[in-house]
């Protein structure tokens, strides 16, 4: 009672934590993610130039597989962040029914279509390099059928999206299901490590020195962080549009 | 606690016995499935034997698939699920017992059919009856992964093929390992570390599933 009473009486003055918070509401949310977005953009262009120009221009031709090694410079990225968005994925699905956090729900919903498209490309590019230097287009190797099912993943979130018709049964019915299929991603990750097929193990690790030549790993890492700024722009262009379509903004917007 | 679990386990079982008909077809599809595979592969004895762990599993899978979308729709139906949230045990506690209820009624007699149908492939008694064990472990978990696609899929629009396109990615795993360790008996190897990896899936299963499709049904009913 005492603490309601002096709040009252003296509004405390917004820590940073508390304007941070703020954030997590959709009307303050909103108006800073639509100025986000030009700069990610933006930024996503810059690097995905320079890492064409490192990658076509700078980078040496591999000693082994000669010209065709150049794919990784999208595969691996594309790689990557299929898993990681999944991940985050999952990270938003739990903070949304922990918190029952509408803005974080709906996270999910917005980063279920970049990370398709980035599985896509994944496998898509895969077996584009597959072809000229595994003699085959598809293998059913244990890297190749994880990734694949990860696409089933995201695909049947977004099936159930699109298949309830109330939002807010909608948004936490994919928030549960972005956490329990989760627990695929561990196992897409450490697939090279625990079978040992075709698919080669990973080429960069934190722990030892990088085993390509430096300028291949700057294109990969410039491209990786082109691929990371476009995902995060375009989920948030795309969060906008799930606010103003649920109609999250209220009359106001 | 274990009064309750008892008595939804017997009401679910009787309602299905009440319905045996529902319960014959999952039966009778999964013997036409697996019959058809020798007529769309060819007669030969030793390339079927070689494929039958994995036919099998495959066919027990998608038959476990057919009756999912009924394990909560008639109680949602009808309106008795929401006594179940109300009700003073834990929801994770009801679901499991539904789900054993679905397990015992729609997977359990695939079992007793799958030596049989292991005869057909020529597969020997022995390994018949080790690809029936590595079902046995298995099948829970996929009946686990199933009630947390049918409460995710609750009286949605066409529901029964969202739930298999949900739940089958989540099933690989089991499938992979189950269809393994029937392999591996056939080979005269050990299916022992096949039938641990299950196992080990069956305990995430029975800890997570559970609290999932409890956290589903809320979701559904809010």
């Amino acid at each position: 009672m005492d603490r309601v009473a002096s709040s009252w009486n003296s509004p405390p003055a917004p820590s940073r934590r508390a304007r941070w918070l703020a954030l997590a509401s959709a009307r303050r949310f909103d108006p800073v993610a639509g100025r986000l977005v030009p700069l990610f953009f933006a930024g996503a262009l810059a690097c995905a130039l320079a890492a064409l120009y490192v990658g076509f221009a700078v980078a040496p031709a591999d000693a082994q597989q000669g010209e065709v090694y150049r794919i990784i410079f999208i595969h691996v990225p594309a790689a990557w962040l299929s898993m990681f968005i999944y991940l985050v994925m999952a990270g938003y699905g739990a903070l949304a029914l922990v918190l029952h956090t509408r803005l974080s729900a709906l996270m999910v919903t917005a980063l279920a279509p970049t990370g398709a498209l980035f599985t896509a490309i994944a496998l898509a590019t895969g077996s584009l390099w597959g072809q000229p230097t595994w003699g085959t287009w598809w293998v059913w190797d244990a890297r190749l059928t994880s990734e694949l099912l990860l696409l089933f993943l995201y695909l049947g979130l977004l099936a159930l999206d699109g298949a309830i018709e109330e939002p807010r049964r909608a948004e936490r019915a994919c928030a549960l299901l972005a956490v329990v299929g989760a627990v695929n991603v561990p196992v897409i990750w450490f697939s090279v490590q625990w079978w040992n097929t075709l698919h080669q193990g990973a080429s960069v690790s934190l722990t030892a020195a990088p085993s390509m030549a430096l300028a291949m790993l700057a294109g990969m890492l410039l491209m990786a962080l082109a691929c990371w700024l476009y995902a995060i722009g375009a989920s948030l262009v795309r969060l906008r549009c799930l606010l103003r379509e649920r109609g999250v903004l209220g009359e106001a917007a | 606690m274990a009064q309750v679990f008892a008595a939804t386990v017997a009401h679910d079982l009787l309602l299905a016995w009440r319905r045996r008909s529902g319960l014959l077809a999952g039966l009778l599809f999964f013997v036409v499935a697996a019959s058809l595979f020798p007529l769309a592969l060819g007669p030969e004895p030793q390339q079927l034997r070689l494929l039958a762990p994995g036919i099998l599993w495959v066919a027990a899978l998608l038959a476990s698939m057919l009756s999912l979308s009924g394990l909560f729709a008639t109680q949602y139906a009808d309106g008795s699920l929401d006594q179940l949230l109300l009700a003073p045990q834990p929801l994770a506690l009801l679901v499991l017992a539904k789900t054993c209820a679905h397990w015992l009624a729609s997977s359990a007699p695939l079992l007793l059919l799958a030596p049989l149908l292991a005869q057909q492939y020529g597969m020997p008694a022995g390994s018949a009856l080790q690809l029936a064990a590595s079902l046995l472990v298995g099948t829970p978990v996929l009946s686990l992964l199933g009630a947390v696609g049918a409460a995710l899929t609750l009286g949605v629009r066409g529901g029964a093929v969202l739930l298999c396109v949900l739940v089958l990615p989540l099933c690989v795993p089991v499938l992979v390992f189950g269809a393994d360790a029937g392999a591996a008996a056939d080979a005269g190897l050990g299916m022992l570390p096949q039938l641990s990896l299950l196992g080990a899936c069956l305990a995430l299963g029975l800890f997570a599933c559970p609290l999932a499709a409890a956290a589903g049904l809320r979701i559904a009913l809010e």
